[in-house]
């Protein structure tokens, strides 16, 4: 690579100041909420005496074992039910090419950019009509449809490019087909199943307008939608706040930096075929 | 495998049908006449489950929407239909338009701003960026982008208040005149907003245009560099080009952020000062979960889905046609 001595420092210069600039954020509520509760500080002081209790505080008021146990709930009952039938739908239209397959992924791929809130006064009332309303289930059911779209029209993409010797060869010694999906789609669908599960987990756990709509119990709600609760109780106490925003942030953090190849491919891939 | 077929019919699908296999029994079983009927039922019960619940939670109030948006309701009492007056209303309250143009303001931020600088920062990267600082700042931009975008709005809540880091700094500077509560004035509320809106989509911009750069023929670069080509000539003649696609997609993805933005700015500014960042996913929260005004709640989102097809179509034709 021929580049000028200059101009490579020049770039590396620019590289540093944009992760400082992504960087110094959190740096600044780091330091802020180790500032005595209540206080107003600076946005960038290092406190004279840290006080480290305000994360222990800020832990038992947001009642953080709780939030995250309704968080992985959430997630669990969201994700895996979202792939299997998923999985099954664009196995249907990408691979058995079913009849009326190019209405049915005309249908989905109709919802890929409906915004959230197009729909949530509806859903709202459906909710409270079928008595969900204000219960974990009343964010998993309607989050589940939501990926659909996506969901379908990703794994349709995978399915739509593999040969279909693969399942004749298996048909002949007499699988049908529910064996044919599970024993050899299935597994050969893994790498697509990853990422679309990576992604879901992903914005299912910063969920916050359904949460903010249909579930009024914070401890009912995702992480984000918990924090946006959270947000309401401690606008005034700046410190507090930044704590426990912290807090929420680190479990993400910690998932973020331990599969970042993953997620960084999976989030690229997802924006790139949506 | 109830019904008994009395021979093996010719297979349509173009399938090889090997019947000197040992397990020639089983398959007369499978290969019957009705197999491509019996495939299609099994198959449309493989879509069946996704489809109820895409129907149930997306389809029907999809629906639900444009009819609520022909009726004046307020969710408890009967409804009485007043036809187009919801969508008429939108144009004529300056509150309700607003937010339709505040959209297309964020646009501008959202949108335009991380994309463009996005490239160039990109493209600079590219021809300095390799090895280790490569993929330390590819997970370190990328960051913003995995929180929950109501933390990036508190964060940045924080710092642009009175005594945040953004003032803190302008003070450091000498421009102690400038400072104020970024997201408390009207003149600079939706610059405010709009900043957090770069921290959060600059970074996926750029790691996306990044890979997209790795994937052109390194030889173009090459000779370009030959030709003794600098950055700007490089960035016109070969990045853009070539890079089309990826224009298209980082278009997308934030053109959508920006119309249907509602977490950073419910968090922010919920809309205010005024209504000087109101959007309308904000207003449609307002208008039917603190105003109970259904119907105009409605119409707006009918508005904004229709909004979001509107700019986005253009976006993708223009950008897949040229790729070929």
């Amino acid at each position: 690579m021929k580049v000028a001595r200059g101009e490579l420092w020049a770039g590396r210069t620019l590289l540093l100041v944009l992760m400082a600039f992504t960087i110094l954020p959190f740096i600044s509520i780091f330091m802020t909420a180790l500032h005595p509760s209540g206080t107003v500080p600076g946005g960038f002081e290092w406190p004279a005496n840290p006080q480290w209790i305000n994360f222990l505080t800020a832990w038992n008021q947001a009642e953080m074992p709780k939030l995250l146990a309704s968080s992985l709930f959430i997630v669990l009952a969201v994700v895996p039910a979202a792939l299997v039938i998923s999985t099954m739908a664009g196995y249907a239209i990408g691979l058995l090419k079913i009849p009326g397959a190019r209405v049915l992924l005309f249908l989905f791929v109709f919802g890929l950019t409906l915004p959230f809130s197009g729909i949530i006064i509806p859903i709202y009332f459906l909710e409270r009509a079928l008595g969900i309303y204000n219960t974990r289930l009343a964010i998993v059911l309607p989050l589940i449809a939501l990926y659909m779209p996506f969901a379908v029209f990703w794994m349709r993409a995978h399915f739509v490019n593999m040969p279909a010797e693969i399942s004749e060869a298996a048909r002949v010694d007499g699988a049908t087909i529910w064996d044919l999906f599970w024993q050899i789609h299935v597994p050969l669908a893994r790498p697509p199943i990853a990422s679309l599960g990576i992604l879901m987990a992903i914005w299912t756990w910063n969920q916050f307008l359904l949460c903010l709509v249909l579930v009024e119990d914070p401890t009912q709600r995702t992480m984000a939608g918990a924090l946006g609760a959270f947000q309401g109780h401690y606008a005034n106490d700046v410190p507090l706040l930044c704590a426990g925003t912290i807090l929420i942030l680190v479990p993400t953090l910690i998932v973020f930096i331990l599969f970042q190849r993953q997620i960084i491919s999976a989030l690229l891939q997802g924006s790139i075929k949506g | 495998m109830t019904m008994a077929t009395p021979s093996k019919s010719t297979v349509t699908s173009g399938m090889t049908s090997d019947n000197r296999h040992p397990a020639a029994e089983i398959s007369r079983r499978i290969f019957r006449p009705r197999k491509i009927r019996r495939e299609d039922v099994v198959g449309w019960l493989f879509v069946l489950p996704a489809l109820i619940m895409y129907t149930v939670f997306v389809i029907v109030p999809f629906i639900s929407t444009i009819q609520y948006s022909f009726f004046k309701w307020n969710g408890v009492s009967p409804a009485t239909w007043v036809g187009l007056r919801n969508y008429a209303n939108i144009f004529q309250v300056p509150n309700l338009i607003g937010t339709v143009i505040n959209a297309f303001w964020l646009v501008v931020w959202f949108s335009v701003i991380p994309v463009g600088l996005g490239l160039i920062v990109a493209s600079v990267i590219h021809r300095v960026a390799t090895g280790r600082l490569g993929t330390i700042s590819r997970t370190v931009l990328f960051l913003p982008q995995v929180i929950p975008l109501v933390a990036a709005g508190i964060i940045w809540g924080w710092l642009l208040a009175l005594p945040g880091l953004i003032n803190q700094s302008l003070k450091a500077f000498g421009l102690g005149a400038l400072t104020r509560a970024w997201l408390g004035d009207f003149d600079t509320a939706l610059p405010a907003v709009g900043m957090v809106g770069i921290w959060v989509l600059l970074g996926f911009c750029i790691v996306l245009l990044l890979t997209g750069m790795t994937k052109v023929d390194p030889s173009l670069y090459e000779s370009a560099r030959l030709d003794g080509a600098g950055w700007f000539t490089e960035f016109t003649a070969v990045t853009v080009p070539l890079l089309r696609y990826e224009i298209g997609v980082c278009l997308t993805v934030t053109v959508v952020a920006a119309l249907a933005a509602f977490d950073i700015i419910w968090v922010t500014t919920a809309g205010g000062p005024g209504s000087s960042t109101s959007v309308p996913g904000v207003q449609i929260y307002i208008l039917g979960f603190t105003q109970r005004a259904i119907g105009p709640a409605s119409a707006l989102a009918v508005m904004l889905m229709a909004l979001v097809v509107l700019v986005i179509i253009p976006i993708q034709y223009l950008t897949k046609e040229k790729k070929q």
